[in-house]
């Protein structure tokens, strides 16, 4: 196993509540250096409110949260940032109103000396990080709202990455696109887990994330089923793990575990 | 593609357009919704200057016009703001009347007869300003924490300030009128003295030519820097000449309006000048509010363009959630937008209360109801996202030209309602209409 090595994130415990449902109950998950990790389960089964927790959009009512071995404390999107935590949001959190660049510097503007913002520095920028991600995107003077679905979602990745995250979160990253757009995205998966940065995909098609992740983790009703490593078990033994919660012989059952 | 290394600039668009007019448009980049306004109020202006028998575009009635419209302007600009966030302020007429009440007070008892400064004394009018200051960005502050951190909206927020602040202004002197102001203060407010004069106008007028032509050129390196694609130097051209014709004219009209004879008489008469027998011709030339109004309006637009806070506005205004999530501060953003909206609405007090040479309790009633149509008017969309501060300044002008026109064609008060009430519908019918055709 891994884990001489300390862990990028450590979520333990992790619970959370709204208006008497336990969205998420007594979850676990770990991150490490280089690692993806597919977080599956079915609608609901509680995997956005975990991350969410983690990105800082939700406050939880349990638990601790360890970056790189140390308590830390995350009760904004601000601080989820402050520690390198990036996410891409299953709704596409972009504002449509106003252009690329305006989105990519969002929240993180790059200021001329006498504090005004330097629309053309970024829009320079905008065009080399998105010139690497997505070469046929053109349309940076137009508010992010006449874009396709693609041209979004590489605006939300380029996001993501321009600031160089330590943490990456992908919620559903590829629901909104094409077969070559999915593919382009699994080439970028694969050239950031080579430079260090540990990476959550979340998604409740097994299919997405199975050939791209080292583990996965399952949760059903806000617990954690199980967990296993992508080399230990195969997709069906995952579903299986989905569907019924029934953990395989080579996963390690979590609280979530169907009781045999 | 082959423009992604290349060396030479980048070719403009509008290379690619046929007939002329589209060529024009594409090559200058001028905003298509501001031109249809402009058009619009050349079409007000010109239909007023017919049916009142050439009593609208006299540099008399221009004068009154732009003097008139300062007190709105001043205030749409913070509406826009406002509105882009998809809030919306209904109590910026009352917050107007009680902060000009407030004004009234110091200048005319608490500061030359309770503090003992005396009447005239030169300190009086910046300090009762920077009393109204006061007074309106804390009223928008606490408004705007409501809204923000209690999470009431903010049409309740304001609903309730609308009435609240109308009868704080009452209780300030229990309804008395406040007259007369001090005299520098009612500078403020335009008239003879209240205006720059010929000489000034003219500097200003020169100094805005160059701010146009310098803007252009450092516009036109940036783009050059970083190898955008530039306008052809036609273009270029052309704005210059437009910006520049247009405020020289504006600035020939301001001086082409003289003082009333009587004023003119007696300031000869104070300076010992000789009235030649063709009579005395003193310009007013641009009035300090429009100065001040102008001034607000190049501010704000510096604010909602080139600062990050006015960046927030509008992602906050196009996706909430998404401005949130990017680790924007937006419940502080949105306590700033109501804190500036007040200190205007301060500014806003102190033009009117000048200009009237006195303080009511029911000054800048209907005001809310104005601000808001001259910034719809003004392309500013109550979907939030969008909305522009030059936009609002023209829609402010053709709300008050609207008026002041139906005035001098001597329409009845509550048919001038009706008409204003019906263009407001019909332009943002229009509004809708345009938008739709655009994408």
């Amino acid at each position: 196993m891994l884990d001489a090595r300390t862990p990028l994130v450590e979520m333990t415990d992790i619970s959370i509540s709204f208006g008497g449902i336990r969205a998420v109950d007594h979850a676990s998950i770990d991150l490490f250096p280089g690692e993806v990790v597919g977080l599956l389960g079915h609608n609901g089964a509680g995997k956005s409110t975990l991350i969410k927790i983690l990105s800082g959009a939700y406050k939880r009512d349990a638990g601790s949260i360890r970056i790189n071995g140390e308590d830390a404390t995350i009760n904004n999107p601000r601080d989820a940032k402050g520690y390198g935590i990036e996410t891409i949001y299953q709704q596409l959190a972009v504002a449509d109103n106003v252009d690329a660049a305006a989105n990519l510097f969002l929240g993180r503007e790059i200021t001329t000396s006498i504090g005004t913002l330097d629309d053309a520095a970024m829009e320079a920028k905008a065009r080399e990080v998105m010139g690497r991600l997505n070469p046929n995107f053109r349309r940076f003077k137009e508010p992010v709202k006449a874009l396709s679905g693609g041209q979004r979602q590489s605006v939300a990745i380029a996001r993501a990455i321009l600031f160089n995250a330590r943490i990456l979160i992908m919620d559903e990253p590829t629901a909104a696109l094409g077969p070559q757009e999915t593919a382009q995205v699994g080439d970028l998966i694969k050239q950031l887990k080579a430079d260090g940065i540990g990476i959550f995909l979340i998604s409740h098609d097994i299919h997405d994330v199975f050939d791209l992740a080292d583990r996965v983790v399952v949760m059903k009703n806000g617990q954690v089923v199980g967990s296993a490593r992508t080399s230990d078990v195969t997709k069906d033994e995952v579903l299986g793990m989905i569907i019924l919660g029934k953990v395989p012989a080579g996963a390690v059952p979590g609280p979530g575990a169907l009781q045999s | 593609m082959a423009d992604q290394h290349a060396v030479q600039t980048i070719v403009h668009p509008s290379a690619h357009a046929r007939n002329p007019l589209q060529r024009f448009l594409m090559a200058t980049e001028l905003d298509t919704r501001l031109l249809g306004m402009v058009g619009a109020l050349a079409i007000i202006w010109i239909g007023f200057h017919v049916f009142s028998g050439g009593l609208f575009l006299t540099p008399r009635n221009l004068w009154n016009l732009s003097v008139q419209t300062a007190s709105v302007a001043v205030m749409v600009t913070g509406m826009v703001l406002v509105i882009v966030t998809r809030n919306i302020d209904l109590s910026v007429g009352s917050i107007l009347g009680l902060v000009a009440m407030v004004m009234g007070v110091m200048q005319t008892d608490i500061l030359p007869t309770q503090l003992g400064l005396g009447l005239g004394h030169p300190l009086i009018w910046v300090l009762s300003l920077a009393v109204g200051l006061i007074v309106g960005t804390g009223i928008g502050a606490l408004q705007g924490s409501i809204i923000a951190y209690l999470r009431v909206p903010a049409f309740i927020v304001t609903l309730g300030g609308y009435l609240v602040w109308r009868g704080a202004a009452w209780w300030v002197t229990m309804g008395r009128t406040v007259a007369p102001m001090d005299p520098t203060f009612q500078l403020m407010g335009g008239g003879p003295t209240g205006s720059v004069g010929w000489l000034w106008s003219w500097i200003v007028g020169v100094l805005a030519c160059c701010a146009i032509i310098a803007g252009l050129y450092m516009g036109r390196r940036q783009r050059r820097r970083f190898n955008f694609p530039l306008r052809p130097v036609w273009a270029e051209a052309a704005l210059a000449v437009i910006g520049c014709g247009l405020t020289i004219a504006a600035v020939w009209v301001a001086n082409a309006y003289p003082w009333p004879v009587r004023i003119a008489e007696k300031y000869a008469e104070a300076t010992g000048m000789t009235i030649p027998p063709e009579g005395l011709f003193i310009s007013h030339g641009i009035a300090v509010p429009v100065l001040i109004a102008m001034g607000v309006g190049i501010a704000m637009t510096f604010i909602s363009t080139r600062t990050r806070f006015g960046r927030y506005v509008f992602a906050m205004g196009g996706n909430p959630e998404a401005a949130e999530l990017a680790g924007i501060n937006t419940r502080w953003v949105t306590v700033k937008i109501f804190m500036l909206m007040g200190a205007l609405c301060a500014i806003a007090a102190a033009i009117s209360s000048a200009r009237l040479n006195a303080a009511t309790n029911a000054m800048g009633t209907l005001d809310e109801l104005y601000v808001i149509a001259a910034a719809v008017i003004g392309g500013t969309s109550l979907a939030g996202g969008v909305g522009t501060i030059a936009g609002a300044l023209l829609g402010a002008l053709v709300m008050q030209s609207l008026q002041s026109g139906m005035v001098l064609m001597g329409l009845d008060s509550p048919l001038q309602s009706i008409v204003v009430g019906i263009v407001l519908v019909f332009a943002v019918w229009l509004d809708t209409l345009y938008r739709r055709n655009k994408h």
